[in-house]
């Protein structure tokens, strides 16, 4: 319920530090309205930003765990739609994406991914998906001969298209291999990771390293006002893939990385 | 840093240049994708629209819901390249200034510089800083549209930063 309206700490911290780095006296002030923002938000029942966002839920459940599916898809809508009351979120859902366009009134559905994972128990993390972000969100099936380089080509071409249409400073959640759509959820998958926790395979924490760094020497800068901080942190989560491809998913999402994590034991639903 | 009095006098708007901070003080109407294209559709159709345009500023934001003891609940700027397409037209019927987040297209920032209007960025994502700056917000029209319902807001200390001015290129 408080994800909406208080920012995790790696989030924070991050942006505290691009305030303290950044050189560009716009982007500065843009990231000192920022962390007033967070401050306001923090002590009052005002969400970070108006658009509250979509649910996305993932959800782990250990292969050994005797809890049913359907009690944790029951226990996460009524958390959501719990929160969207109670904390004061703005409706952001319509029931149909081109006919109808009426709003649920409640925020759900939730998005749901669900996965196996090995041991008991299950786990659900959250995030709030902002659609100014989402709009530049994209997907690119580049070669598979393309390499590293390429995946770095891609992202930065998502991200200067995007410009300063995603309220940057943004974070980057980039999905690489399998197909088209588990890219691209791969790539949510990887913006409930904490930011300040690389992927534990050096190649794909080197590249996270590379990303970052490619993305800010673009010069799009905090609020699109110019700056050296475009990027907060970019997370890369990878899966095998076929021999004719190579699909590159990368989610953007603004500063604001609203996340939150349930560790579920067994017996408690 | 220039304060903007809503509704402006001329020679205040043409004063203001791209890059500099602008700090709002008065009168917002509030509009965003659906307001735009009932606009657009009422004015294509000839029909008079629910509100005077003419010399005025339109906010891109749909609010969340006012906590108890507020006026209004999280109100950032919201993208204004998805109003791109309307904007033009509007500023021909009269709109001067627009507030959003972000670039706009070519045709946008040619309407600005021939109406001799502005556009102004407000901070992306600074929901709870811009409930702050809020005095009263009032409804004015399409209440069926939910938190994307054209309102009037009156607004004080509210900060921007100017993208496109009236100067020719």
């Amino acid at each position: 319920m408080d994800a909406v309206r208080i920012l995790p700490d790696d989030c924070r911290t991050l942006i505290a530090a691009a305030f303290e780095r950044e050189t560009s006296p716009a982007g500065r002030k843009a990231l000192e309205y920022i962390l007033k923002n967070i401050s306001i938000a923090e002590n009052s029942m005002l969400p970070l930003c108006q658009d509250c966002g979509l649910f996305y839920a993932f959800v782990e459940l250990g292969r050994d765990s005797s809890i049913r599916p359907a009690a944790i898809e029951r226990a996460v809508n009524e958390a959501a739609l719990n929160a969207a009351q109670k904390a004061f979120y703005r409706k952001s859902c319509v029931n149909d994406p081109v006919y109808d366009r009426i709003n649920t009134g409640t925020d759900l559905p939730v998005i749901f991914d669900w996965q196996l994972r090995d041991g008991k128990g299950a786990s659900v993390s959250f995030l709030l998906k902002g659609f100014g972000s989402e709009n530049c969100s994209s997907v690119r099936m580049i070669r598979p001969t393309d390499g590293e380089d390429g995946v770095v080509a891609a992202v930065l071409d998502i991200v200067r298209a995007a410009g300063g249409k995603p309220c940057p400073p943004m974070f980057l959640g980039i999905g690489i291999g399998a197909t088209m759509d588990k890219a691209s959820v791969l790539s949510k998958k990887a913006l409930v990771r904490p930011a300040d926790r690389p992927n534990s395979d050096q190649r794909y924490a080197a590249l996270e390293k590379r990303i970052l760094d490619e993305v800010n020497s673009l010069g799009i800068g905090p609020g699109g006002l110019g700056g050296i901080n475009t990027c907060l942190a970019a997370a890369v989560e990878y899966l095998p893939t076929h021999i004719a491809g190579l699909p590159v998913a990368v989610s953007i999402n603004c500063w604001a990385d609203r996340k939150a994590f349930i560790e579920i034991e067994e017996g408690q639903l | 840093m220039i304060t903007l009095k809503l509704p402006f006098e001329e020679k205040a708007i043409q004063s203001v240049r791209a890059g500099d901070e602008v700090i709002l003080e008065g009168k917002l109407l509030v509009g965003r994708d659906q307001v735009h294209k009932k606009l657009y559709e009422a004015i294509m159709r000839a029909e008079q629209l629910p509100v005077d345009i003419s010399r005025q500023a339109v906010y891109y934001m749909g609010p969340s819901p006012a906590p108890e003891g507020c006026v209004i609940g999280s109100c950032g700027p919201t993208t204004s390249a998805r109003m791109d397409p309307y904007s033009p037209l509007l500023m021909e019927h009269g709109l001067r200034v627009m507030i959003g987040k972000g670039p706009r297209s070519r045709e946008v920032a040619e309407a600005v510089k021939k109406y001799r209007g502005l556009y102004l960025q407000a901070y992306g994502g600074c929901g709870a800083l811009y409930a702050s700056c809020v005095t009263s917000s009032r409804l004015i029209a399409y209440p069926e549209l939910g938190p994307e319902a054209l309102l009037e807001l009156q607004v004080h200390d509210f900060p921007a930063v100017c993208l496109i001015d009236c100067l020719p290129d």
